[in-house]
């Protein structure tokens, strides 16, 4: 089976801070593999462990993606492809998926695309769906198990008023919910295996676009951006006798006059 | 039917939804002399013309056809596409449910135009509209535009009011070519929704994985009901353990009472970001590590099933009337 994971080396939200004036500094945000794309990365490996055959993660971002695919590559990808955004992440999730779609495309066929079912950094969950469209392949959004059988892909999907259970042939695109498994923690021998497996660094130039094209496809402008910038007091009883503790909780609720009418 | 009036496009799969879409539609139609139409897609389709006018359509575009017999994003998608390019609208609404969520993307990129996800505001300035969407885990409040037309956008359930008013919907059906999807439904499981709005209550006790058992929650119903308040978990207790069917949190429900407890939940990022709108928060968890304390008003250290007793007695003590 030929598995192809899509990942984000995305801006860790927790790292985020916003300037006195309100404005979210995003500059030097440290980044790290979106969390879900790691669920998408182990599944494809149970798949491979279970059918045979190869992972390639593919992803679209600036050129230091390169140390958080290592971390995939030491999960159990084979080989790691990254498409380098020239654009500081301003491009849109159309122009992602036609990035991602073009290094796909130059990769040969494929059975199987995984991802996760969102970014933790936008969390628009568009990717997905994008892709499938532009590759022509049926998608399975929300998929909390999967098997392959004969050619087809059954996945049980977490809708909020049901599970369904779908059937698709493949190749199909199929992202997954962070319940579907729990990630691996790679051994050190699995990271210093990852070094030499292949890492392949495409320009955008190597997979048949270019920057302008992307910008004209791009279908959204950004106005404007606001941090809200939530202060806690932060006020943590410890080592009190339980019924202290509570005490001094509800006067402070008193106070702060949450409590009854 | 190009050159005539604007049109904003409302569609979800869920009646009450579309209803809501509607009324923010004809609200934002107003600004830009447009009108609100609804689509509504299905093998058979029965359209109550009066409530959908009322709730803000004048037109109701209509597709009947055997492919979309159930939701099939594939079929869905073909549907919608040929609605969009019979009646070229400005602005396309879907309600962000997770079929929505799963549909408006897959159809922006067959329109080849841009989307705006989970939108939580609208603005029109200079006669085009502004959408707003929350990213970062709740940070940051970003302001955006789709460049071509037609934009799309997802609006979460219940963000927006269902407003009745005076008017009429004229139906109007359309043929559009909609193909086998390739996807086949083999079962569906229906959750127990319990109904509760808990994005409206004042007062909401959440709990985590710190919690032991579903029976175990009797305890946090019962701080609940002393404060007139509404039980809700975190995403591992629902999605994992499937005690319950929503959750608090960024892939959930957002909350904003006036008091949020966090029972036992440790507070990861997207936590947090589904109770930013809450006024006080108070954290309970016998870690002193776990991050929700940072993010707390105010917290207590120690055994929840130790602290809870006796918070209840505490409360029953003091907001005894008289």
């Amino acid at each position: 089976m030929k598995i192809v994971v899509c990942a984000k080396y995305a801006l860790d939200p927790g790292e985020i801070r916003i300037d006195p004036s309100g404005k979210p500094m995003l500059d030097r945000v440290p980044r790290k593999i979106s969390d879900i794309d790691k669920n998408a990365m182990e599944a494809a490996i149970n798949l491979k462990e279970k059918h045979g055959g190869t992972i390639q993660v593919v992803a679209f971002g600036p050129e230091s993606a390169r140390d958080g695919l290592k971390e995939l590559l030491a999960m159990g990808a084979d080989e790691a492809y990254l498409v380098v955004d020239p654009s500081d992440g301003r491009l849109d999730t159309m122009a992602t998926a036609e990035a991602l779609a073009a290094a796909i495309q130059k990769l040969g066929g494929f059975d199987l695309i995984l991802c996760g079912e969102a970014t933790i950094d936008g969390y628009a969950g568009q990717v997905g769906p994008r892709l499938a469209e532009k590759l022509g392949v049926p998608q399975v959004t929300y998929a909390r198990s999967l098997t392959v059988e004969d050619g087809s892909l059954i996945a049980e999907r977490d809708l909020e008023d049901a599970y369904e259970k779908v059937k698709v042939p493949l190749p199909a695109l199929v992202s997954v919910t962070r319940e579907i498994n729990t990630p691996r923690i790679p051994t050190l021998m699995a990271i210093l295996k990852a070094s030499k497996k292949p890492f392949t660094l495409w320009k955008l130039e190597d997979v048949g676009l270019s920057r302008e094209q992307l910008e004209q496809l791009s279908g959204i402008e950004l106005v404007d951006m606001q941090g809200f910038a939530v202060e806690r007091k932060r006020v943590v009883i410890k080592d009190k006798p339980v019924e202290e503790a509570v005490e001094e909780l509800v006067s402070y609720l008193f106070k702060e006059k949450v409590l009854g009418a | 039917m190009a050159g005539e009036a604007k049109t904003i496009l409302a569609y979800s799969e869920n009646p009450d939804t579309l209803f809501e879409l509607l009324s923010e539609a004809r609200e934002l139609a107003g600004k830009i002399q447009g009108e609100a139409a609804a689509v509504l897609l299905g093998e058979k389709v029965e359209a109550n013309l009066e409530e959908l006018g009322a709730y803000g359509a004048s037109k109701v575009y209509i597709v009947e056809n055997p492919q979309l017999k159930g939701f099939q994003v594939e079929a869905y998608t073909d549907a919608l596409y040929g609605v969009a390019e019979q009646v070229k609208p400005e602005l396309i609404l879907i309600g962000a449910t997770k079929r929505g969520k799963e549909l408006a993307p897959r159809l922006a990129q067959r329109l080849k135009t841009g989307c705006v996800a989970e939108c939580v505001g609208f603005e029109v300035a200079d006669g085009e509209i502004q959408m707003k969407r929350i990213v970062y885990a709740g940070k940051v409040s970003s302001l955006q535009k789709v460049k071509g037309k037609p934009a799309v956008a997802t609006v979460p359930p219940r963000l927006f009011e269902k407003r009745k008013a005076e008017g009429k919907a004229e139906a109007v059906s359309l043929q559009v070519e909609v193909k086998a999807p390739k996807a086949e439904i083999l079962e569906v499981k229906p959750k127990e929704v319990s109904g509760v709005r808990i994005e409206e209550a004042e007062v909401v006790v959440c709990g985590g994985r710190g919690i032991k058992s579903k029976e175990d929650f009797k305890l946090l119903g019962e701080l609940a009901e002393i404060l007139g308040g509404q039980v809700g978990c975190s995403r591992p207790i629902a999605a994992d353990r499937g005690w319950f069917t929503e959750w608090v949190g960024l892939s959930g429900k957002k909350v904003k009472p006036t008091l949020y407890f966090a029972v036992g939940v440790s507070g990861a990022i997207q936590h947090v970001a589904g109770i930013r709108g809450s006024k006080i928060v108070v954290a309970i968890n016998k870690d002193p590590e776990a991050p929700i304390f940072a993010d707390a008003d105010y917290g207590i250290v120690g055994d929840l099933y130790k602290v809870l007793p006796a918070l209840i007695e505490s409360l029953k003590k003091h907001l005894k009337k008289g």
